[in-house]
């Protein structure tokens, strides 16, 4: 896996909820959840001010919601890079793998452009088109600036972003103003050159290869720079940090601080991916990556000073599709040579869509605004404050609990607490039964999950099967499947209820709760 | 007086734009160094400026074969773990 700001991935926003966030919802504080008030997209875009939740309207990156609604995808046509970090292989290629900077095929900017045409024609949903490697979009500049200047002209409708990791940023301010490009996004792991020696054994600058603590001195100057330049010209920053344990982790929150100080609008920690089968500086010398636990508390330390992204999946350098999906193996240059696509057309089709998704958002969010009305009154009942719960939530997206326990490869997981519900992230894992051939794995693959479900009480799940059954209750994580189908915050909140009546929530539980 | 690149390559294309004598070019299965325009940069940089940027260790050789990038030196990835 290449390139070093490979961890990278494109965000974006989404306004069609965020009106909730200026209404006038419950007091949360007061107790009583509504899905309007403490819903996962307020934590993300409730500070954004107005003029930049337009610019991130319907972008899967950037909202829990959005993400079921809205598709994006990269183009590999950046493979060169200029720094090496040390979570990054360069030779690394494999269709099997779903992580940042990985790509199975590398194109022309022409191609990279048909291959836009024709995923945006055949899924209308796609939105957004990034460049994020799989080396650094900006040691690329030809091929990254010529297929974003043909899709301005031949692709209007859609929204273009790049990641990068910094180094050549400042000189290319300008270029990146001209093209339909509002978000740049850039990955900062640090600020201090001696922990920045530790992540990045050189850089190539101004012609020669510089290693060492000086290397990253050099970087973090050219990343911060980029950073100011991009907010001066009114273009959206997002950072990406990747955290290593014992390397970054406190650092982080002083990262947070500093680019938010400096304009950023949203920051994205993510975990470091490291298996010694990547061949990478980490993974080979037994550096560890953070576990979930880790990671939720670093957001939520960071969470104070920036709007933190929960839902992001690290997608590969050529991921296609809805977040956490893969289609790319239905866009390989051969199928799409024997395409005929007529944009046009295809625009006019793709608008429709786009406004019968904006219609569906509209009314959902409607409907939660009515809801939480309902709960400001009956929350005028005065509530004991009960303590907070994690639950997991099988779904195949659209909101819904409507994901069987064996079929799903990842769990979304929500915090519910006397003040709200709240997104905290995804956890992936194998599903547990993928049909005849993997089932014979199904007991370790169990016990993948159960590690996976750490901390969780309940897994929500439109079925569970009986074999799993009493392995997740033996961990303390009730099965449920009695909400199949249902919203996933309504059933949170009914599943809540049933534990504050069952009596499973007072705040002295809570030790107790942590052991089992 | 000429650099090789070999099979280790990755055809990142990071080398190609930066040559000043236009001595790199893209070949299946991987790029290659024109010998006869190949200067090693002698006159126009301190370093060769392909085997400055190539993140692949011992993908550039000198006249003499030898890697100009050592395995480890770039990654700092121990020898014994780079063997394994």
């Amino acid at each position: 896996m290449p390139l070093a700001h490979i961890q990278a991935n494109p965000s974006g926003g989404y306004n069609v909820q965020l009106p909730v966030i200026n209404n006038p919802v419950a007091d949360t504080s007061s107790g009583g959840c509504s899905a309007g008030s403490c819903g996962t997209t307020n934590d993300q875009m409730s500070h954004l001010p107005e003029h930049i939740r337009q610019k991130v309207f319907n972008h899967p990156c950037y909202s829990e919601e959005a993400h079921h609604y809205f598709a994006r995808m990269h183009v590999a046509v950046a493979p060169a890079c200029n720094i090496q970090c040390n979570y990054c292989n360069r030779k690394y290629d494999c269709a099997n793998e779903s992580r940042p900077g990985v790509v199975s095929e590398l194109h022309h900017p022409v191609q990279a452009v048909k291959k836009v045409l024709a995923v945006a024609a055949t899924i209308p949903q796609m939105t957004v088109l990034g460049i994020a490697g799989p080396g650094d979009p900006l040691a690329n500049p030809e091929r990254t600036f010529a297929t974003f200047r043909m899709l301005s002209e031949q692709a209007p409708d859609i929204k273009l972003c790049v990641s990068t990791n910094g180094l050549s940023l400042p000189e290319h301010i300008e270029e990146l103003s001209k093209y339909n490009i509002d978000h740049v996004t850039i990955t900062i792991n640090c600020v201090d050159p001696d922990v920045g020696a530790q992540i990045y054994p050189w850089i190539f600058w101004k012609n020669k290869r510089i290693k060492g603590r000086e290397a990253s001195a050099i970087l973090i100057e050219q990343q911060q720079r980029g950073l100011e330049m991009l907010v001066a010209k009114g273009i959206l920053v997002k950072v990406n940090s990747v955290l290593i344990p014992g390397v970054n982790d406190k650092h982080l929150q002083e990262v947070s601080k500093i680019v938010k100080a400096k304009g950023a609008f949203l920051h994205n920690v993510m975990p470091l991916i490291s298996e010694a089968e990547h061949g990478t500086y980490y993974g080979l010398t037994g550096q560890r990556g953070p576990t979930n636990e880790e990671l939720q508390t670093l957001q939520d330390a960071c969470a104070g000073d920036m709007n933190m992204m929960r839902h992001c999946r690290q997608c590969r350098a050529d991921a296609v599709g809805m977040l956490g999906e893969d289609r790319g193996a239905e866009f390989t240059m051969d199928k799409i040579e024997a395409m005929e696509i007529n944009y046009p057309e295809a625009m006019k089709m793709r608008a429709e869509v786009h406004a019968a998704i904006n219609e569906e958002l509209e009314s959902k969010r409607l409907a939660k605004e009515m809801q939480s009305q309902l709960v400001s009154i009956q929350s005028i009942k005065p509530k004991i404050e009960t303590r907070p719960v994690l639950m997991a939530i099988a779904t195949k997206g659209g909101g819904l609990i409507n994901e069987h326990f064996g079929h799903a490869g990842e769990f979304l997981i929500y915090e519910a607490s006397s003040s709200g519900v709240r997104f905290i992230g995804h956890r992936k894992t194998t599903p547990y039964c993928e049909g005849g051939d993997t089932c014979g794995d199904g007991e370790s693959v169990l016990d993948k999950t159960l590690k996976v479900l750490a901390g969780c009480e309940a897994v929500l799940c439109s079925k569970v099967g009986y074999e799993p059954w009493g392995p997740l209750e033996a961990a303390g994580i009730r099965p449920n499947g009695e909400h199949a189908m249902e919203a996933i915050e309504d059933a949170i909140v009914a599943v809540y209820e049933e534990m504050r009546i069952a009596g499973k929530l007072e705040v002295k539980v809570t030790e107790q709760q942590k052991v089992a | 007086m000429a650099l090789e690149i070999i099979e280790s390559c990755v055809n990142c294309w990071a080398c190609e734009p930066l040559c000043p004598s236009k001595a790199i070019y893209e070949a299946k299965p991987h790029f290659l160094i024109d010998t006869s325009k190949c200067t090693e940069c002698a006159s126009d940089f301190a370093d060769p400026q392909c085997a400055t940027i190539c993140p692949i260790e011992g993908a550039i050789l000198n006249e003499d074969g030898v890697p100009l990038n050592p395995p480890g030196s770039l990654t700092g990835i121990p020898l014994l773990k780079l063997a394994a």
